[in-house]
């Protein structure tokens, strides 16, 4: 399990430093069309995904191939997880075809550690359950390094459904290593209290307002009513005081970057104009999606 | 006539309050005589100089799996892991299948372990027809089979009326009411205790609030009734002050905790370890000082282990998908020493105290929690000093959920014996 990357918590910040910097290498310049490199080739890398995921699955994809590696995905609905097949089976069946990476999505928080415990193959987390997503979390730090010098003394909102999010957990541990302060906001039920003894410069806050007054990121999260057990918010009044609007972006610094993980509902967690804005960095996150995966891939394979 | 003498060992009996270096001597399954060098012609000699001779230990909440779950567990192997541990008396659960909620399965149970078990083997029955809460079991056949009390244990009653009703009908039979307290509202989903490394792992919280709201509620309702109350696997510590203030207000009510429950919390589990997920789930260290502080005050009654076997492949699944539950049965003697007598928090008469007469205060065992002339020859003789080491997979229960694999122990059991009879020696 060495190789694996299973978390931002438990990597120091050298080895994300690591990261951040060579995915800049991977970055694509101007108008030039990225071109393959051969730096994986004849690695085979497996995308294993439980949990419906188009974006980043797509992006692990181009990453793996723009590396010279050979990339295939099985989806659950395809394959003989749909069967009944254990969780454990499945990657037995597929590390006996010894793949040099598998990169799995899962519903269950902790699926790819328990993984790791059983499986030589390393693995990489992409997305488990409500606790990690950890390249989310390196992609956001890429996008906003590339607009500021350095993460240390921004100061950073977090806004949503703190509790169900693993991108939320995965950028407050990154944000906080490199010395930023993270204001995590959202409605009470979904913001437990304990999230501000998880990392050092945390703090919450129930109300939109105070949260993004001066700064410098703004993060909103998708509202994940897919992953609520029962309703612990009014739905119908979401929008009214934890959507994102024109208005608020006012409070936060005038160079402020609005950032969104996707897929966003627009109206629900974030307005249109919010969105389509200036300020809005959403399609650059896709874009260095791919970047820091391939740092990520070069650095699971080849150590 | 079948004999055996015990000779020299430090025989400790909590009832009558001995503690001094004699022997015992067992006749056909009782106990003639104890004594200083006794006479015992024909007798087979056990040697227990050094050791600790005491009442058979009892361990009120256990699940043998039998019938239904046989994979996991069966009335002889679920037995002899308890023979191994120190136990000559075991209470088991009604949540097979079929659920123990009649007295043809009571009597299927009573049968079995006859045959087949190496310790003496009670039947707790349902509160309900298949512990769904709704409808009163067969209690009073049940009790007429061989059943001790009465349970929904790995469920609790969630109806307030239908516990108070089962209450009412248990009184007049005699027997307790023991009750898995766990609010099923305010735990849903849950997977652990719900408080810092819930929300680091991204796992569904089983709040403290979940037990304690019933504990609340089902102490008014012993009250109410005047029956007798028991709360089985107490976890939370305001839990542990509320039974406290009942048994200061003279209610019959009683606790019991586990071995888990005391010597670990939420914040030792390794990242998603399966052998760490049980009901109620580890707490945080502030519970364990309140179950610890309940042990030494009197707060709770008994330790139980809440043995609850499963199969390995149930065990090997994503966390939110193992089941609930730990092996406890050989391990908990060890962990008792460790963490309540070697550290000084509880003298060795109360920790027997809480594997015999403690248990015995909860449910009626024919005399057993106690070392008597013409009383059972149920007898745990244990060493306070010997190391060993935990090894899972040399287990004699069928299955290796245990989270205390490779856990290096001072003391333990070294003979058990059930009427009269070597059931199980330390190699």
């Amino acid at each position: 399990m060495s190789g694996s990357l299973l978390g931002i918590e438990p990597l120091d910040r050298s080895e994300i430093e690591a990261i951040l910097e060579r995915s800049r290498d991977f970055q694509p310049t101007g108008n030039q069309a990225f071109k393959r490199q051969e730096l994986l080739r004849g690695r085979m890398v497996v995308n294993l995904f439980f949990e419906a995921s188009t974006r980043t699955r797509t992006s692990f994809e181009i990453a793996a191939k723009r590396l010279g590696a050979d990339a295939i995905s099985i989806t659950a609905s395809g394959s003989s997880v749909s069967k009944g097949e254990s969780l454990v089976d499945t990657l037995n069946t597929l590390a006996a075809m010894r793949p040099d990476a598998i990169i799995m999505r899962h519903a269950s928080s902790g699926a790819p550690h328990f993984l790791a415990r059983h499986l030589p193959t390393p693995i990489v987390n992409a997305g488990d359950g409500t606790h990690e997503h950890p390249t989310q979390a390196l992609l956001d730090a890429r996008t906003i390094l590339d607009r500021r010098k350095t993460l240390e003394g921004l100061r950073v909102a977090i806004i949503g459904d703190i509790s169900h999010s693993r991108v939320a957990r995965s950028n407050m541990y990154l944000l906080s290593k490199f010395g930023a302060e993270v204001v995590l906001c959202g409605p009470a039920p979904l913001l437990p209290r304990e999230f501000a003894s998880l990392a050092p410069s945390v703090t919450l806050t129930y109300n939109l307002r105070e949260a993004i007054r001066d700064v410098d990121v703004i993060m909103m999260l998708r509202v994940q009513l897919e992953r609520q057990h029962e309703a612990a918010f009014p739905a119908s009044e979401y929008f009214q005081f934890y959507g994102l609007r024109l208005e608020h972006v006012g409070l936060a610094k005038p160079d402020v970057i609005v950032m969104h993980p996707g897929p966003i509902n627009r109206g629900r967690e974030i307005s249109s104009e919010v969105a389509d804005s200036q300020r809005s960095v959403i399609l650059n996150q896709v874009e260095n999606g791919v970047a820091v995966r391939m740092a990520v891939l070069e650095r699971v394979l080849l150590n | 006539m079948p004999k055996l003498v015990i000779r020299n060992g430090r025989v400790i009996d909590p009832a009558s309050g001995l503690d001094q270096i004699c022997d015992v001597f067992c006749v056909n399954g009782y106990v003639a005589q104890i004594g200083e060098k006794l006479y015992a012609t024909g007798a087979e000699e056990y040697d227990a100089s050094g050791l600790i001779v005491a009442p058979g230990f009892i361990d009120m909440h256990v699940h043998l799996r039998e019938p239904g779950f046989e994979h996991a567990e069966t009335i002889e192997s679920g037995s002899r892991a308890a023979a191994a541990g120190g136990f000559t008396s075991i209470c088991c659960m009604p949540n097979t299948a079929p659920i123990n909620d009649n007295a043809t399965v009571t009597s299927y149970i009573v049968e079995r372990a006859e045959r087949a078990a190496a310790v003496n083997v009670f039947p707790i029955g349902a509160i309900t027809k298949n512990s769904a809460g709704e409808e009163l079991a067969a209690i009073g056949s049940m009790i007429q089979a061989g059943a001790v009390a009465i349970s929904d244990d790995g469920r609790p009653v969630m109806n307030a009326r239908v516990m108070r009703r089962a209450m009412e009908f248990a009184h007049a039979f005699g027997i307790p009411v023991i009750n898995h307290c766990e609010d099923l509202h305010l735990s849903a989903g849950g997977d652990m205790h719900e408080g810092v490394e819930s929300v680091r792992f991204g796992l569904h919280g089983i709040p403290a609030a979940s037990e304690d709201v019933m504990v609340a509620r089902d102490l008014l309702l012993a009250e109410l009734t005047g029956a007798r109350y028991h709360v089985a696997h107490i976890s939370a510590r305001r839990s542990v002050e509320m039974v406290a203030f009942a048994k200061n207000r003279g209610l019959p009510v009683t606790s019991e905790a586990t071995p888990h429950h005391f010597a670990l919390a939420a914040s030792h589990m390794p990242p998603y370890d399966s052998n760490y997920k049980m009901k109620p789930p580890l707490r945080t260290d502030c519970d364990v000082a309140a179950i610890t502080q309940g042990l030494i005050s009197g707060a709770i009654d008994a330790i139980a282990t809440d043995h609850a076997p499963h199969a390995g492949s149930d065990k090997m699944q994503e966390f939110e998908k193992c089941p609930f539950g730990v092996i406890g049965l050989e391990t908990a003697l060890g962990l008792t020493l460790e963490r309540l007598v070697h550290t000084g928090k509880i003298p060795l008469q109360r920790m027997i105290e809480l594997f015999t007469t403690g248990p015995t205060r909860v449910v009626n065992l024919r005399g057993r929690g106690r070392l008597q002339s013409g009383g059972p020859a149920d007898v745990t003789i244990f060493d306070t000093d010997r190391s060993w080491t935990y090894d899972v997979n040399r287990s004699l229960s069928k299955s290796r959920n245990s989270p205390f694999d490779g856990h290096s122990f001072r003391g333990g059991p070294v003979a058990t014996v059930v009427s009269g009879k070597i059931v199980w020696r330390v190699q």
